[in-house]
């Protein structure tokens, strides 16, 4: 238990570092993962080859590989920046390929007589798009979105081991201060629990808010 | 693939005449833009002296190859036994959670939320720093509890997944529930799993790579050992180039042969009893399984 009360501090930085990473980088996944769907989704023929290919890299690339690329790579072209804004970049790339596939499941499930029926009406694509097919979209694609913030959350960890600040990271701190490493690692995945399941919580509130059983 | 087809989506129309020469505009300037993007990358590429001799030069080495293969051969050792453990550990699961007896299936269920819910990075490190096991199995442990029980909803979705009249229809023949498992619903369910249980592979291979962070001899190993090397000028983008196409073609590989074993099972009258969605990483949404 004192390892928990003597490094609190230590325990705090770490879980918030985690945090920052989560949010940051599901912002940059959700932005990009809706980009990369509406081109998957495109009537132009190479805005879709661009979504596939992207999803399709992007996908099968282990996220080791990724972060050690982006990490260690791109300060060789002069680019350089904070570690934690490169660990977001790779993280946030990497699962932006997992949201725009649960995205684009969610956009062919809605039936193809509601975009129908809406053009009939006389709707132009951007009014089909926005009032008629994504709100229906958005109903079903809660869980599997969900579900991939939360594992967003769980690759966080490898951030840690690339010395980003970050919850995993700490047990380097602590275990040279000469603390008990087996209650280090509790904590350390208790902190992971209380990120992962406020994840899911608050995905569970949409759910019943808006999710509809199809 | 659906959206491929015009008919087949609800946004769009098919296009005519005029459209469609937009859309061919539209498609001739995003190809513009993206190879100009690939232009600047290579221009990058070479102001940075990537492609000088020096940085190459290692890649004809006897000794340097053999790393290399080396490191993947590690890579594969890794993914084979964490694979076939996995299937092991997720097969002893589900039938955990299936089970009659309450405290199995509440054992196996606990089991198998919680190494759902936690980083399999904080599994491996904790095996291999708190216990002090070697590296390689450290990592396979890791894999193994992770991908285990994944696999174990998996394999539990699909049993649940095969149409309750032919469970019912067994009972009622008289078959014992161990029959009933492995005459009618295994064979069933396994069939229509097969793609999920695939792709849930790819996953652990791809997590294999962890094994570079806790100094497993991996073929992410290797490369950092070339990379660093100041003999032949540090070639780290070279290593990365070198690296990722096989890594990820790798990968490429077993995702498209799950894609292919759906794409067959769909058309395959076998499987028509089930139907089991890939495995959603670490789903803690109840009712949503």
């Amino acid at each position: 238990m004192n390892v928990l009360t003597d490094n609190i501090s230590t325990y705090w930085k770490g879980f918030l570092g985690t945090v920052e990473l989560t949010v940051y980088a599901s912002i940059l996944a959700l932005v990009l993962g809706f980009v990369m769907a509406s081109f998957r989704v495109a009537p132009v023929g190479s805005f879709r080859a661009l979504g596939t290919a992207w999803v399709t890299v992007l996908r099968n690339t282990p996220l080791t590989l990724l972060f050690f690329a982006v990490l260690l790579g791109l300060p060789r072209f002069g680019l350089v920046l904070p570690f934690t804004v490169f660990a977001v970049l790779a993280l946030g790339c990497y699962t932006s390929a997992f949201i725009c596939e649960a995205l684009r499941s969610g956009i062919n499930t809605v039936p193809k007589g509601q975009g129908e029926a809406a053009r009939s009406l006389g709707m132009t694509f951007s009014q089909t798009l926005t009032t008629i097919i994504l709100p229906q979209a958005f109903r079903s694609v809660i869980p599997p979105v969900g579900s991939t913030l939360i594992a967003l959350a769980k690759n966080s960890a490898i951030a840690g081991a690339f010395s980003v600040t970050e919850l995993l990271g700490t047990y380097k701190t602590l275990s040279e201060l000469g603390y008990n490493i087996i209650w280090t690692f509790v904590w350390i995945a208790l902190g992971y629990l209380v990120i992962t399941l406020a994840i899911s919580a608050v995905f569970n509130i949409l759910e019943k808010r808006w999710g509809v059983a199809r | 693939m659906k959206a491929l087809d015009h008919s087949a989506t609800a946004l769009y129309d098919i296009p005519g005449p005029r459209t469609e020469r937009r859309h061919k505009l539209y498609g001739a300037l995003s190809t513009l833009l993206v190879l100009a993007l690939v232009g600047w990358i290579v221009y990058l590429l070479f102001d940075t002296d990537q492609f000088t001799y020096t940085k190459w030069m290692p890649f004809q080495y006897k000794g340097i190859q053999e790393l290399l293969l080396r490191g993947l051969g590690n890579t594969l050792k890794a993914f084979a036994i964490a694979a076939v453990l996995s299937l092991v550990l997720g097969t002893l699961l589900a039938v955990g959670r299936l089970s009659d007896h309450r405290p199995v299936r509440w054992l196996a269920t606990l089991f198998v939320e919680f190494f759902r819910a936690m980083p399999v990075l904080v599994m491996i490190f904790f095996i291999y720093v708190a216990l002090k096991v070697e590296p390689l199995p450290a990592l396979v442990a890791g894999l193994t509890l992770y991908n285990g029980s994944v696999l174990a909803e998996v394999f539990r979705s699909g049993i649940n997944a095969v149409e309750r009249g032919q469970r019912e229809a067994a009972y009622a023949l008289g078959m014992r529930k161990t029959q009933v498992m492995g005459h009618v619903l295994v064979p069933q369910a396994v069939r229509a799993m097969l793609p999920a249980i695939i792709s849930q592979l790819v996953v652990a291979l791809k997590d294999t790579s962890l094994g570079y962070l806790i100094t497993y001899e991996e073929f992410l190993h290797a490369g950092k050992l070339i990379a660093s090397n100041l003999d032949y000028d540090l070639p780290f983008i070279p290593v990365v180039m070198v690296i990722s196409p096989i890594y990820i073609g790798m990968c490429m590989l077993l995702s498209w042969f799950a894609q292919w074993v759906a794409r067959r099972q769909r058309r395959s009258p076998k499987t028509e009893a089930a139907d089991v969605a890939p495995a959603e990483p670490g789903t803690l949404l109840p009712g949503v399984q």
